[in-house]
């Protein structure tokens, strides 16, 4: 079967080849900072299930202190002019298009035939991890097919990779890390608190109101805590059962679906899902950071409000 | 109450603009600490699911092949694809890719895009390309403004696609949680439910995007 592991140790070793060529990049007066950063995120697949927890939240502190003080520079490996790649664009024409093609393709390949596909009752993927295991296979068929197809340098994938994640640069780790603050969050029971604090203070004896409380509170927990998830089972428990569904007689189905997508909407404004909102403004070099945020707020609110619509007329039928 | 002092330090670093690195460590820091964690318990805490959660950042394998083909002239070649076509204005082409991202979602195809894999190296070119077309070479602050809504609206096709799949996390989380509240629930129910957000979502998107294009072409300065 193949497992996460196997994929941590890829993304281990592709990492190393980062800090490397980092280091070995003349271009970059921050390179040290840069090889170091890399480094210890290559540390932290090959090893981290040996460091202990303690180890691992030592490597933590030293990416945030890379980071932080700024000592991430930019790589700047040799590649090619924007004149030679409008003359390789009209060379290869429409063959271009293949080796970024071939990544949905494995990917949906692995997710549909690979996944449910077992040899003596052991599944070939593991069935939890499926996803990022095809992502990952994807990533590596797709890299040789660029290779044979447009024959560029055998190092061409790790340069431009390089190329690729110091233009992410610290925003790279940041999902992450915010990941392990949720962690920390649940913990310490800041969910619980706010859940008590909104439930005590806002009064919802009618039923507009409640729904509004919920939808606009899944929203406003999703931004705070960057996810979804973290804010459903504490809106939930705090209004959408007592309140909507068993007070009310709100149709369960309705309530927690349309309340998911309500935190949702609250995903588009939050810069704590930095995934989706930050780390694109880095890998689209916009100056900035906020600017995929401010392009889905016109969108995300008014499906908010629509949403707490939705479930008003819906819920209770 | 103390342990929302790290909610509040989330959200004055990220609006006065520290590197959200510190921030993140900090508020791990002032949360751990307020709810009576030593120092070295949230240490151990923050890099303990630091190293559960590495599954995140493997997704960046994406970008040696990324990387190549954009050596090759990819972002060039999708620029004056598009430019080809000369009645693919960028509305309709960011409602089609809308649409495409919606429904691969709504069917578990999350992962098949996104904005490493297809937004950087084709999406946004694209589109960049369909207003080159009409108004010529663009300024910073438009091709910055199509970037951000190509990337926009990568996210909006697959947070109001994924939930109508029944196999998707947030699918499992609901019906779990429901379960242990004593509400049975089918998957099928919860992921029917979200079709009516589904539908506004992108109706109200494609009329955004729709205006937009009109903005776009009525030129700088307007």
């Amino acid at each position: 079967m193949i497992k996460l592991s196997a994929v941590y140790i890829l993304t281990g070793v592709v990492f190393t080849a980062f800090a490397v060529l980092s280091a070995m990049d003349r271009n970059n007066a921050k390179r040290f900072g840069n090889a170091a950063f890399w480094g210890l995120v290559a540390v932290s697949y090959l090893a981290g299930d040996h460091l202990g927890d303690l180890g691992n939240g030592v490597l933590v502190m030293g990416l945030a202190a890379i980071a932080g003080f700024g000592l991430l520079g930019r790589g700047q490996p040799a590649t090619t002019s924007p004149a030679e790649r409008k003359a390789l664009a009209e060379r290869f024409g429409e063959k271009l298009f293949i080796p970024a093609l071939t990544l949905p393709v494995v990917v949906a390949f692995g997710v549909l035939v690979l996944k449910p596909m077992a040899f003596g009752g052991t599944p070939l993927l593991d069935p939890k991890q499926a996803t990022p295991i095809s992502l990952a296979l994807a990533a590596v068929i797709a890299v040789a097919v660029a290779l044979i197809l447009l024959r560029q340098p055998l190092i061409s994938p790790l340069q431009e990779g390089r190329r690729l994640m110091d233009t992410v640069g610290w925003a790279a780790m940041l999902p992450q890390m915010l990941a392990a603050l949720g962690a920390i969050f649940a913990l310490a029971g800041v969910g619980q608190v706010i859940g008590d604090l909104v439930t005590t203070w806002i009064p919802m004896d009618a039923r507009l109101t409640a729904v509004a409380v919920y939808c606009l509170g899944m929203a406003g927990f999703t931004m705070i805590m960057g996810n979804a998830f973290a804010a459903f089972p504490v809106m939930t428990a705090g209004i959408g059962l007592p309140i909507l569904i068993h007070k009310f007689g709100g149709d369960p189905a309705v309530v927690a679906s349309i309340g998911m997508l309500s935190g949702f909407c609250g995903t588009l404004m939050t810069p704590l899902a930095a995934n989706f909102n930050l780390v694109p403004a880095a890998l689209l070099e916009l100056p900035d950071r906020y600017a995929v945020i401010k392009a889905q707020i016109p969108t995300a609110l008014p499906l908010l409000i629509a949403n707490v619509v939705l479930m008003y007329v819906l819920a209770f039928r | 109450m103390l342990t929302l002092l790290g909610v509040a330090a989330v959200v004055v670093g990220f609006a006065v603009r520290l590197n959200p690195l510190l921030v993140v460590t900090i508020a791990a820091f002032v949360t751990g600490i307020a709810a009576g964690l030593t120092p070295v318990e949230v240490l151990e805490a923050f890099g303990k699911a630091f190293n559960e959660n590495r599954f995140v950042t493997a997704a960046y394998l994406v970008l040696p092949v990324i990387g190549v083909v954009e050596r090759a002239g990819l972002q060039e070649r999708a620029r004056s694809l598009i430019a080809r076509f000369k009645g693919v204005s960028v509305g309709p082409f960011l409602i089609g890719y809308l649409a495409f991202r919606q429904l691969t979602s709504a069917l578990g195809l999350t992962s098949i895009a996104g904005h490493a894999q297809s937004v950087r190296p084709m999406v946004a070119p694209m589109a960049e390309g369909a207003v080159e077309a009409r108004t010529g070479e663009l300024s910073d602050e438009t091709r910055q403004d199509v970037r951000a809504m190509a990337s926009a609206t990568d996210n909006i096709g697959l947070f109001f696609g994924e939930d109508i799949f029944i196999a998707i996390g947030s699918i499992l989380l609901m019906v779990g949680f429901l379960a242990s509240s004593g509400i049975v629930i089918e998957p099928l129910h919860l992921s029917m439910w979200a079709i009516p957000t589904a539908i506004i979502a992108f109706v109200l998107h494609a009329g955004r995007l729709l205006l937009f294009d009109r903005k776009l072409r009525r030129g700088p300065g307007v």
